[in-house]
């Protein structure tokens, strides 16, 4: 393996003093060189964030770039960095990566809104959207390294090459190192704009597409891996909150006087939803937090039961009114009128909590007159760089400062801030003490914010001959996009569709969770099509075939994925296999095989093989990473994962009875093949997770002929279906 | 408060601590080991695995005042000096982390294996792990990095 660049942290970063600090500006602004002699300087240009600072240059050949995106263990650590030293040229075993201050305007990518830009690690947005950013900041670099080599043997600059962190005259057989040149760089008058046809070609990659070891993993096998819940700060002292497990109930401290009577209690600092206990330590913090005596207020979530409102939900999807449209093609009504057959059923899923094994927590430092803070923080970033800690203070935006830390899994959790907003407020009571708040696991889990529970009505009609002409979905839950995600279908040739979302609302905390309603939908629209295969005795993968035939790229994943599997051989006795589509930015068909303990009602998954085709893969081994990860999340959720509300208060409280996924219980083998493509970068980490689901339920209904419409697949709901 | 000596990766640590306080607190947020890890609190998840006198325990279950008599703590700090044991290379060859967070507690739980069994078969590592989750999904990964280390395969550091 070849060496792993190592990463450094910021105050290293500005301190190595015996090279060159490159600016370069991917806004349009021009770069600007300083020398890192010139400390003051740059510490001007980084307070004024007016250029952006992407890479540094020492003269020792030392390279260090920038990583914008929070690291979750998705590897932007590796893959961006890597992208920028591509079209760079840098050696790649000569580079540390450190991340990026949190500056918008600098370190961003383009955000929803054309134009916009943001820092924000959601929706597997980094690599695609980080993909030309990197590209042409790595150019500039390069081109100013170019640029500078020719000035120095006075040769024209289109005489060049660069390979591996040297310039080469050819001609003269000459070369000269990025160190080297280090000293003695000066700007350029002008910079080009690179172009998309300027950057590299795909066959000369040199770093992308290849087998290269992540950055950070060395640090996370030793123990010095820093997440936030690792910071120690002097006089650090430590906050905890009680937030019961009835959301936005309204919290009254009736034992106030004998809390601070307790050992080491600093405050006590009551919010809306929640009683803030302050302490020296940790464990008094924790020991406080068990004695508090709280009544709690009346909440929009009492009197709601989860597992006894799907009967409404049906009723709602019955409802001639129809809800929001989001997405119709064709004529629905139409096509079922016309229709020789329609198959209809109701897919259901239960809460799932994110799980990400850190627990929230954040560590924030105000001065003594309010009017800067630090924070630190495993986030997965926000629309506001600065975490929305400047509006809390009333402070100007330079004045907070965000030090981003690795984060103990992210899964949509923590691109929701809340918890930063929370120990912001701790830390403004006790500044200019840092306060660490952590949440408990119990917190986390009590007060968490669930991917919302949803029913998924589909109805399919199917003409004279066969062909499948209309699939109406109508989702009802809560959460707009939470439940509606994934819920159209690109790369199936249905002529007439129809998705409506039907709202609902309990009170209850929703939230993104990896891959969002792709999951439930995804379900859906699998089984459904496995559902109408059954009936109109086709085949699983031939039904798919035929409905992406206008799809090259969804049906060349199909066609591997079957290849993989073995699709056509019989499966071994006892067992099943069973196929899920995908889209979610990148492609990917799955496949699975599982057998049934027809006594206990458990599942077996043996073997999964995925086909993605993901465009460029700038990090092969770890996009089969991500497909591992994606698998084992998707089957834990399918198989076990479940909260329930009673009244409306949480019923889990800790993963004795919140049940993962745990090793006994894994495949024999999740295969990933990745598909040559020289198009741009999709994202991959959440297409795993969504087709877990469709890919069981298909098998459960081939091997046993019923079907499964209702996450997750417990081995009760598994015994139930057998016997009905 | 009380005072307690503690013997951590063959260091001597005098603390002041309340009676009853977690191992798991006292390591990381009393004397910085933070590289053992907080997911519980309650023994179910296993990050927080260290090695008591050589046998794999939950730090957040355990109070401190039952490890003061000289017991030998090791956490993964203790593990290997230079971040060199064979599992840590092997799990650096197989890439195995992802968040990173679980791992701590994978590795030592992994080394307590070994030590038991140098040569355990695929269905005794799974037992042997079933208590350290993994959120991130890691799982045949760790797998693939303990059968390298038990082989002798993994390469030199
Ligand atoms: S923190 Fe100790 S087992 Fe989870
Ligand atoms: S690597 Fe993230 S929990 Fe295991």
């Amino acid at each position: 393996m070849s060496s792993t660049p190592k990463i450094v942290n910021r105050r290293e970063f500005l301190k190595a003093s015996s090279g060159v600090a490159l600016f370069i500006g991917v806004t349009g602004i021009m770069p600007q060189l300083i020398s890192c002699k010139d400390t003051e300087g740059i510490k001007k240009q980084l307070q004024n964030y007016q250029l952006s600072a992407w890479v540094q240059i020492s003269g020792n050949g030392e390279i260090t770039i920038y990583n914008p995106a929070a690291e979750m263990g998705q590897g932007s650590m590796t893959s961006l960095p890597l992208i920028f030293a591509e079209e760079m040229d840098a050696d790649w075993s000569k580079v540390k990566v450190a991340f990026s201050p949190q500056e918008v305007e600098i370190y961003g990518s383009e955000g929803w809104a054309p134009g916009s830009k943001l820092m924000f690690t959601v929706g597997s947005r980094s690599t695609k959207s980080f993909f030309p950013v990197m590209r042409k900041a790595g150019a500039q670099a390069r081109y100013i390294l170019m640029h500078n080599a020719a000035k120095y043997w006075d040769v024209p600059i289109s005489e060049l090459s660069s390979r591996k962190s040297f310039v080469l005259h050819q001609a003269t057989n000459r070369k000269i190192s990025y160190g080297d040149l280090a000293p003695i760089l000066s700007m350029p008058k002008t910079l080009p704009n690179f172009t998309l046809e300027k950057l590299k070609q795909p066959r000369d990659f040199q770093l992308i597409g290849k087998t290269i070891p992540r950055t950070e993993i060395p640090s996370k096998v030793n123990g010095t891996a820093q997440f936030a819940i690792d910071i120690k700060l002097p006089n650090m002292v430590y906050g905890v909150l009680e937030r019961g497990n009835l959301h936005a109930a309204r919290p009254t401290l009736t034992n106030e006087k004998d809390i601070m009577a307790m050992d080491g209690i600093i405050k006590i600092v009551p919010f809306d939803y929640a009683i803030g206990v302050i302490a020296k330590t940790l464990e008094q913090a924790l020991e406080a937090k068990k004695h508090l005596q709280i009544t709690w207020s009346h909440s929009p979530a009492i009197g709601y039961n989860s597992q006894e409102i799907y009967p409404s939900y049906e009723n709602i999807a019955g409802q001639k009114k129809s809800g929001k449209v989001i997405h119709q093609i064709g004529q629905v009504t139409t096509a079922k009128k016309l229709a020789s057959k329609i198959y209809t059923a109701d897919f259901k899923n239960d809460y799932v909590y994110h799980a990400q094994m850190e627990p929230l927590n954040a560590v924030v430092q105000i001065s003594e007159d309010l009017k800067n803070a630090e924070v630190w923080v495993g986030s997965q970033q926000g629309v506001d760089p600065k975490l929305g800690v400047p509006q809390l203070l009333g402070i100007p935006h330079e004045n907070v400062k965000i030090n981003l830390q690795y984060l103990g899994g992210g899964f949509g959790r923590r691109s929701m801030n809340d918890f930063v907003v929370e120990a912001t407020l701790l830390a403004k009571e006790v500044a200019p003490l840092p306060v660490k708040l952590i949440w408990t696991r119990e917190d986390d889990l009590g007060y968490g914010m669930f991917r919302p529970l949803s029913l998924q009505r589909m109805a399919a009609s199917i003409d004279k001959s066969g062909n499948l002409t209309s699939l109406s979905h109508y989702v009802v839950g809560d959460g707009g996009n939470l439940v509606a995600s994934g819920a159209k279908n690109d790369h199936y040739d249905i002529p007439n569709q129809l998705v409506e979302w039907r709202e609902v609302s309990h009170g209850i905390r929703v939230k993104h969770w990896r891959a969002v309603g792709h999951g439930p939908n995804k379900f859906a629209i699998e089984c459904i099509l496995d559902e109408i295969a059954l009936g109109q005795g086709m085949d699983p993968i031939d039904i798919r075939r035929k409905l992406m035939m206008k799809s090259p790229k969804a049906l060349a994943t199909l066609e591997k994925a079957a290849e993989m599997a073995k699709w056509k051989e019989p499966a071994k006795e006892g067992r099943a296999k069973g196929v899920a589509f995908v889209e979610h930015g990148s492609l990917g068909t799955g496949i699975c095989e599982i057998s049934v303990d027809q006594n206990t009602g458990k599942i077996k998954v043996h073997n999964f093989w995925i086909a993605l085709d993901a465009g460029i893969i700038v990090q092969p081994d770890n996009v089969k990473a991500q497909m591992e990860g994606g698998i084992i999340m998707g089957m834990s959720s399918v198989l076990y994962e479940q909260i329930t509300i009673v009244n409306g208060r949480v019923q889990q409280s800790n993963f004795h009875d919140y049940q993962l996924l745990r090793m006994q219980d894994i495949p024999e083998h999740i295969e990933t093949h990745l598909i040559a493509s020289a198009d741009t970068p999709e994202g991959v980490g959440e297409t795993a997770t969504p087709m877990v689901a469709g890919a069981i339920a298909n098998a459960f209904l081939r091997l046993t002929g019923k079907p499964l419409r209702h996450l997750p697949f417990t081995p009760e709901r598994v015994l139930e279906a057998l016997n009905g | 408060m009380a005072k307690y000596t503690l013997e951590i990766n063959n260091t001597r640590h005098d603390i002041e601590v309340g009676s009853g306080t977690s191992l798991l607190w006292v390591l990381r947020e009393h004397l910085g080991l933070t590289g053992t890890k907080y997911g519980c609190g309650i023994a179910q998840c296993g990050a927080c695995t260290i090695h008591i006198d050589n046998k794999p325990m939950k730090a957040c279950v355990l109070q401190v005042d039952d490890f003061a008599d000289g017991q030998k703590i090791k956490t993964i700090e203790g593990l290997s000096s230079k971040g060199d044991h064979p599992l840590q290379r092997a799990w650096i060859e197989t890439q195995a982390p992802q968040c990173g967070y679980c791992q701590s507690g994978q590795i030592m739980q992994a080394a307590a294996l070994l030590e038991e069994n140098s040569n355990p078969s695929r269905e005794e590592i799974k037992s042997y792990m079933n208590g350290i989750l993994c959120r991130c999904g890691t799982y045949l990964r760790i797998i693939k990095a303990i059968e390298l280390a038990t082989d002798g395969k993994v390469e030199q550091g």
